[in-house]
Order: C-alpha cells, then structure tokens, then sequence
C-alpha cells in the first residue's frame, strides 16, 4: 500500500514539474493519434454522406462491413500491418516499420469504421422534412447535402471524439508496428505497458493518470454531444 | 402576375388508391387560392406536385412567364416555396432559420439581414430571433416557416395546411399573415385546408378536391 502511494506520490510530482519524458510521451500520442483521426475523418465522412444520401448496389454490405469492423482487435490490425510493412512485405520498401507513420496508419485503420458507421447513422438519423424543407427553399441537391450534414453534425462530432477514444487508449497495434522505441514510437498506452513491466511504476501511474484525464475529458465531450443532438432530434 | 401556374390532368397514387384523378388548376392571376377538401383526400399531394417537389404519374405541370413555359430548373425552384406542414425547422437560431435561404442564394449582409429582420418582423417573430428555432411552439414554428419563405419573396407560395396542428390563437395569426399577403400583387398563395369555414375566410377563389378531382 505503501508503495503505491509513494509511486502515486511521484507521478504527480512528474505531472506537476512537467517532466520532459512525460511531456515528450503526452505530445507524441496526441499528434500520433489526432493526426489517425484527421485521416479516418477525411476518408470516414465523404463515405457516410455517400451511404447515406446515395442508394447503389452493395450499400447495405459496406454498412455491415463497417458496422462489423467498429469493434476489429487491435492486435489482429497490427499484425496484418506488420506483415504489409516488414521488409520482406509488399510494402517493404517503404521503409515505414517501427516509425510513427506506421502507427498512424494503424490508428486510422481503427478509428475509419467507427467514424465511418456512427456518422452515417447521425445522417440517416436526419429527419427526411430537413432534406424536403431545405428543397422548398431553393437548394440545390449539394447544398441539401450540405444542409443534412450541417444538422446531423452533433451526431458527427460523437462520431469523431468516440474514434480518437478509441484510438488514444490502444495499445496492440502501435506496439507491434511502432516498437515502442523511445523518444521515437513511444506513446502513453505503450510506456505504460513497457514501465509496468520494468516496475517503474511512477512514469506509468503518471501517465496513467493523464490518459484518464483525457478518457474523462473525452466522454464529458461526447455525453455534451449526444445531449445536444438529442435534444434536437426530441423537439 | 408574372409567374403563372397550368397544372393538367394530374394523377398520382400510392400502391392501388389513387389520390389524383386528372386535377388541373391554372394560375393566371395573383391572390388566394384556397384547395380545400376531407384530410386524405390527396390535397397535399396535389400540392406538392405543383412545387415541383414530387413528379405525378400523368400530367403536367407548366409554369409560364409571359407567355413562354419555363424549365422545371432551379432558377425556376426558387421562384417559388412551398411551406410544409412539418416545416422541418432547421437546429439553429430563428434569424438562421429565415437567412437560410438568402444564404444559399449567396445573399449576405446588411441588405440580406434586412430582409431577415422585415420578415421576422411580419410574422410576429422579431422577438424570438437569437432563440434556437427547435425550442418554438407549433404555432410559432409554422409562422416560422412562413418567415422563412417570405424572405425569398417568392412568386408563388405554397401552404400546406398552416394551421393543422396549431392553437386557436396562433391560427388567427397566421389567417392575419395571410390576409396581409392578399395585398401583394406580386404573391401569389395557395393554400390547402380541410376547414371549410377557414377555406371561406381567406379564399379570393376557392376550389375543391372530391373525388381525385377539383372541382
């Protein structure tokens, strides 16, 4: 017991003096894990409002792809990654393994259906008078587009704060195609991993309790979220 | 009236009932029209139909201007609005509500904000404008509605039953609105509803769905 305040003790001490580990660390997952987000995003949405405002063959098995992969193990995600990466793979030459491109692109495989399928259901969840209203008003079939996206996008943003929950706290995929080298791949989950192993418990509680901290902050933003939209949908 | 209306032998149906049995209307001259008849009977439809928001299984529907019959585009579209009886408020404040449509035309500032305030002001609204237009009583979000189409100052405006879900004295506001509109030679209203007294009120001419037709 004791030993774990201490350890506790010590974390806070490194959180409160902002130890330049740590802070190296915190940065490195957040521009590892905001930049996977940007990319599911830039792919994830432009095929939501296709799924949801076009009807063409096979919509409804991409939906179910999706909808499947939302919950795709990490571990799996990073092995097929490692084996495309590896300089024996297809995509050996990139010479992409162990760096912190390869994680991003692990993060992006993950975060995609999770953007993907919630923002498409924030779509299709629109109520179809919007789409008709925005038509009596003049718009043309873009803007009408323009106009459903702009209503479903609380349902969007939940979309967007769920999938960079998922991957901030991910932990498999990153360690087989980042390496956890540090100064280089090191991220929260992975020094976490790696310190608990070493029983350096300090630099991992202190992380630890950061990562909380952005758990929490992110489902405070995603409850506000759902709140608003569902408030909208209600009234 | 510069804009005017053929509508021809329309038919529209849904499964096996048929709604339209060869309607036609034709608007040469501004005023009220007023379609009344049973809820059911396919007044809606008819409507809808001629704001060009749904295609008739037979028919046609020609909009002239001097004489020449114009393409059912979007310049054409957005001459002309149609307010629904869910009028599908938009999640933002009331003013965003109304300039929705200004914007989309690429009409913006001070003269654009103008117009907003004017028609807010003519339906009773002016006092709500910062407030989210989702939080608006039924009555005040038809008279929203209304707003929302005025500002375009379209050449016709379609109302699809106004005061089917709306309280008694939000109904004589929007009669008033309506009434206000009968002075502007350059709007044309066409409205649906199933109270006949009201049909009588407003009507500068009034016609009848019976039968999938209008008599």
């Amino acid at each position: 017991m004791t030993s774990i305040i201490d350890s506790l003790s010590r974390a806070l001490s490194l959180i409160v003096h902002l130890d330049r580990e740590l802070m190296g660390i915190i940065f490195l997952s957040i521009k590892v894990s905001g930049t996977a987000l940007v990319i599911a995003g830039l792919a994830g949405l432009p095929l939501s409002a296709l799924l949801g405002f076009r009807r063409f063959p096979m919509r409804g098995l991409i939906v179910s792809v999706l909808n499947t992969f939302m919950g795709l193990p990490p571990v799996v995600v990073g092995l097929f990654l490692y084996l495309l990466l590896s300089r024996s793979g297809p995509l050996g030459f990139l010479s992409l393994l162990y760096s912190p491109s390869a994680m991003i692109i692990a993060q992006s495989i993950l975060a995609f259906p999770i953007v993907a399928s919630l923002s498409h259901s924030a779509v299709i969840g629109v109520d179809p008078v919007i789409k008709q209203a925005a038509l009596t008003l003049g718009a043309t079939p873009f803007q009408v587009s323009l106009k459903v996206l702009n209503e479903a996008r609380y349902g969007i943003m939940s979309a967007l704060i769920a999938g960079f929950g998922r991957v901030m706290a991910e932990v498999g995929a990153i360690l087989i195609v980042g390496g956890n080298i540090a100064g280089y791949t090191r991220v929260m989950t992975t020094t976490i991993a790696l310190e608990t192993d070493k029983g350096n418990f300090e630099l991992a509680l202190a992380l630890g309790v950061i990562l909380l901290a952005i758990s929490l902050i992110i489902n405070i933003l995603l409850h506000l979220f759902q709140k608003k939209g569902m408030a909208g949908a209600n009234r | 009236m510069s804009l005017g209306l053929q509508a021809s032998e329309i038919w529209q149906g849904y499964g096996d009932n048929e709604v339209l049995r060869g309607c036609s209307l034709d608007l040469k001259e501004s005023g009220i029209y007023v379609l009344t008849g049973p809820n059911g009977c396919g007044k809606s439809t008819f409507l809808r139909i001629c704001a060009l928001l749904e295609i008739p299984a037979r028919g046609k529907i020609v909009y002239l201007d001097g004489g020449r019959s114009l393409q059912h585009d979007i310049s054409l579209k957005r001459r002309i609005t149609l307010v629904l009886p869910r009028v599908g408020l938009f999640n933002e404040s009331v003013f965003g509500n109304v300039a929705y449509g200004m914007r989309i035309r690429g009409l913006r500032g001070g003269e654009a904000s103008g117009r907003v305030e004017s028609a807010l002001e003519f339906v009773g609204l002016s006092h709500k404008k910062v407030q989210n237009a989702l939080t608006l009583s039924s009555g005040e979000s038809q008279r929203l509605g209304i707003a929302r189409a005025l500002v375009l100052e379209p050449e016709i405006l379609f109302l699809d039953e106004p005061t089917a879900s709306v309280d008694e004295k939000n109904t004589v506001i929007i009669e008033e609105i309506i009434q206000k509109l009968r002075q502007d030679e350059k709007c044309t209203v066409v409205m649906t509803t199933h109270d006949r007294s009201q049909a009588a009120r407003l009507a500068g001419r009034l016609f009848e769905l019976k039968d999938g037709r209008i008599t």
